[in-house]
């Protein structure tokens, strides 16, 4: 084991390598070309003994992906934000096949306006997908979550997903232990593909299903998500074991007795900790509770936690435009009906990359904390005057004047 | 047929030159145009030295009816975007990376369809233009690679627009990435140099001759450092019935690694080395336009970039042949097809 300073795209890069990928099919787009530039120097100098290929866009990646996969490869890829949404067909298509591809997302908000900083919704977007999805705070969870994501992918036969925030972790230099390659092979054998193109035994995939059949696969894939949220914890604890970090599907932080808990995600979670023990140290009963993975959805964990806590508030950096945010929606859904559910809040916060910062997490607590009950769906925190007016943030007006870009 | 050999020297015999000397703007007018109408603004975020600016301009005050500009992804459109403000002076539409051509489809389509159905400027809430053109700028990256499904649509649907495809040969505002344009051999940031590898292993794809391939009435290669051949190409381009491509040379310093203050010196010798011919295909005849009198090796284009430093290397050297060759094959395939038309301006 040795210790780096990575940048969160090379902890990516890092982890995919020690998981011994055999293809990679990937197409460069802002915030991720680290991932992939990485990968392209691994290979030119011999230190990854795979193939990359260089497709025309994000859809042929994924596809070429599948055709990896499908032939019996371990198959990798990276992208953000538009390049993910380019992919929706396929990303589909690989959870349907039950093929293992691991993927980074970086998130990135997405156009118009055209934005390059960081925002969860591209990859919620794509939650209906069937891919598992996992949510990193620190460079090191994203280098330890690209080997497990592998493990567990390859058990269940589902995709993985491995997102981090634009710019806060994917060009933030962190310390990361990286573990030596003989200790993850230990841990992540090769793949043994149970689906595979094979010349002597002869299957065709991809084959047209009426509606006699095609009940029966959906429901296959929703018990192979059952199956995942086993996975997951387990091969997460092994990790540990192995490795000294152990991981499962969501991470309490003072949760026991609070008497407000914070919701969050990605990196979010690291500024609201900070908060956290803060208040902690006035005394105050305040807690918080990190989603690592979002699909499979942790219904019993997170009821676990959250079930008699009187008040939560979850911080959403992403917006299902005309409903709430994404993770706030998904929580009501687990706790909705149960005895001794809480008051939920919901906050929307930091879209397009704007900083959340401690300040943001205070404002939130002292909104949850002068009410009994939300007295709106959606809080919007820092909102500019202008844009309560229907207006955009910004002069307008400029852009139809002669002015320098 | 004459065509030159591969040493490099035009033979004697060489093509009947039409010089037919087409009027085109001259430097007096397009800065004339420039002042009128200031259709693209300086203050933008392109880089000291980028060509691109250079060709939008060129091209922009060589028109005088009304344009529409619809640009793919990539160093121009990012760089001259910035909200709240914008360097065009111009309608400009950018509907993501992969489908400018789809994009100005719709454009060039909605505009025919609200005027021949009469709709009047008290009903739609603004004055249809009499005569409009649609222009778009994608870059090698939304042109040869990811739009190019979007680009071959356009053409062969027959749309009146004209694609100009700035090829600066990378994905350049992500950071010099290789894309279908990107010469073989050259280092980029997914083709570097290292131990097993030595820069890009595969050839560039001929969009020229696939645009061609489409049967439209104008294609054609230009560069940036020949302005006035550059200026005609836009002004048969509009006049085009039907869609129009050129396929314009526009060097990156950033990417290529050379000095800002060469840009216009590199564009050139990439045409005197024939490495980047200029020719055009009217109505499916090919014409050359520049017959180089003394061209130069290849490799004088070569050194003057980083990216292809490897190349210079004395062990590297049967690299650099085999390119040469390439470069006369390629040379001579397309006299060939010229048949000894030769157009300069
Ligand atoms: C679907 C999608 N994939 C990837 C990107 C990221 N991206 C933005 S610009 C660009 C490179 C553009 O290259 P090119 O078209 O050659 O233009 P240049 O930057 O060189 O001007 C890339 C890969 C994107 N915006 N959308
Ligand atoms: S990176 Fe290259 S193409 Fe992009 S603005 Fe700079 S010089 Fe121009
Ligand atoms: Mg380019």
């Amino acid at each position: 084991m040795a210790k780096k300073v990575l940048m969160g795209n090379h902890a990516v890069s890092y982890g995919a390598r020690l998981s011994r990928v055999e293809v990679i099919a990937a197409y460069p787009i802002t915030p991720q070309t680290q991932v992939v530039e990485e990968l392209a120097e691994m290979c030119a100098w011999g230190d990854l003994n795979a193939k990359f290929i260089k497709v025309e866009s994000e859809h042929s990646a994924m596809a070429a992906c599948i055709g990896a996969s499908a032939t019996g490869a371990r198959a990798f890829t990276a992208t953000s934000s538009q390049g993910l949404l380019l992919m929706h067909e396929m990303l589909h298509w690989a959870a349907g096949a039950r093929l293992p591809i691991v993927m980074a997302n970086i998130n990135r908000a997405l156009a118009p306006p055209w934005s390059i900083w960081s925002e969860q919704t591209d990859s919620l977007a794509q939650r209906d997908t069937g891919w598992l999805q996992f949510y990193c705070e620190s460079n090191q969870e994203v280098l330890d979550t690209t080997i497990q994501a592998f493990k567990i992918s390859e058990r269940v036969l589902l995709p993985a997903m491995i997102i981090l925030d634009a710019f806060f972790l994917s060009h933030t230099y962190e310390p990361v232990e990286v573990p030596a390659q003989e200790a993850v092979d230990e841990f992540l054998p090769p793949y043994k593909p149970p689906l595979k193109l094979d010349v002597d035994d002869p299957h065709a995939f991809g084959a047209l299903v009426g509606p006699d059949g095609y009940y029966e696969f959906r429901y296959n894939i929703q018990k192979a998500f059952e199956e995942a949220q086993r996975a997951i914890i387990e091969v997460g604890e092994e990790f540990g074991e192995r490795f000294g970090r152990a991981y499962g599907l969501v991470e309490p932080f003072y949760v026991d007795d609070a008497e407000v808990v914070l919701v969050t995600s990605s990196t979010i979670t690291s500024t609201a900790r900070a908060v956290i023990k803060e208040r902690r140290a006035r005394g105050e009963r305040v807690g918080l509770l990190k989603i690592r993975v979002f699909r499979p959805f942790p219904f019993e964990a997170v009821r676990e936690m959250l079930l008699g806590v009187p008040k939560v508030a979850v911080i959403d950096r992403n917006l299902s435009l005309g409903h709430h945010g994404i993770f706030h929606a998904e929580l009501k859904s687990a706790l909705y009906g149960q005895r001794n559910a809480p008051a939920v809040f919901g906050f929307v916060a930091g879209l397009g990359g704007r900083d959340v910062t401690p300040r943001t997490i205070h404002q939130i607590l002292d909104i949850v904390g002068s009410q009994e009950e939300p007295d709106r769906d959606v809080y919007w925190i820092g909102l500019k005057a202008k844009a309560e007016e229907g207006q955009p943030a910004g002069n307008g007006r400029k852009q139809r004047q002669r002015v320098k870009a | 047929m004459t065509v030159t050999n591969s040493n490099g020297n035009a033979d004697s015999a060489t093509a009947t030159i039409t010089r037919a000397v087409p009027r085109v703007k001259t430097l007096k007018e397009l800065a004339a145009q420039e002042e009128r109408e200031k259709r693209f603004q300086g203050g933008h975020s392109l880089c000291a030295g980028c060509s691109i600016p250079v060709m939008v301009r060129s091209v922009l005050n060589t028109i005088d009816i009304p344009v529409v500009v619809v640009n793919a992804t990539g160093c121009l459109e990012v760089a001259t975007t910035r909200y709240p403000t914008t360097a065009w002076n111009v309608p400009w539409l950018h509907v993501a990376f992969e489908n400018a051509a789809a994009a100005a489809s719709g454009v060039e389509v909605a505009f025919r369809v609200l005027k021949r159905k009469g709709r009047t400027a008290q009903e739609l809430g603004f004055e249809l233009p009499g005569e409009v053109r649609v222009v778009v700028f994608g870059g090698d990256g939304g042109t040869y690679d990811i739009g190019l499904q979007a680009l071959s649509g356009a053409l062969e649907r027959g749309h009146r627009f004209t694609y100009i495809c700035y090829d600066n040969e990378a994905y350049m505002n992500t950071g010099n990435q290789r894309s279908g344009a990107t010469p073989p051999l050259a280092h980029t940031t997914t083709t570097p140099v290292g131990r097993e590898s030595l820069g890009k292993l595969q050839q560039r794809k001929d969009l020229t001759e696939i645009a061609v391939a489409h049967h439209v009435p104008y294609v054609a290669q230009a560069s940036i450092s020949h302005w006035q051949d550059l200026v005609r190409k836009v002004e048969a381009a509009l006049r085009a019935d039907g869609p129009s491509f050129l396929n314009v040379l526009a060097p990156c310093q950033r990417g290529w690694g050379y000095e800002p203050c060469l840009t216009v010196e590199i564009a050139r010798l990439a045409v005197e080395t024939r490495f980047w011919p200029l020719y055009e295909v009217v109505e499916g005849e090919y014409r050359l336009n520049a017959l180089p009198k003394k061209p130069k090796p290849v490799s004088e284009w070569l050194k003057t970039q980083k990216r292809f430093a490897h190349l210079l290397k004395p062990e590297n050297r049967h690299l650099l042949d085999e390119l040469q060759l390439q470069v006369d094959r390629e040379w001579e395939k397309l006299l060939r097809r010229c048949e000894g038309r030769v157009l300069e301006v």
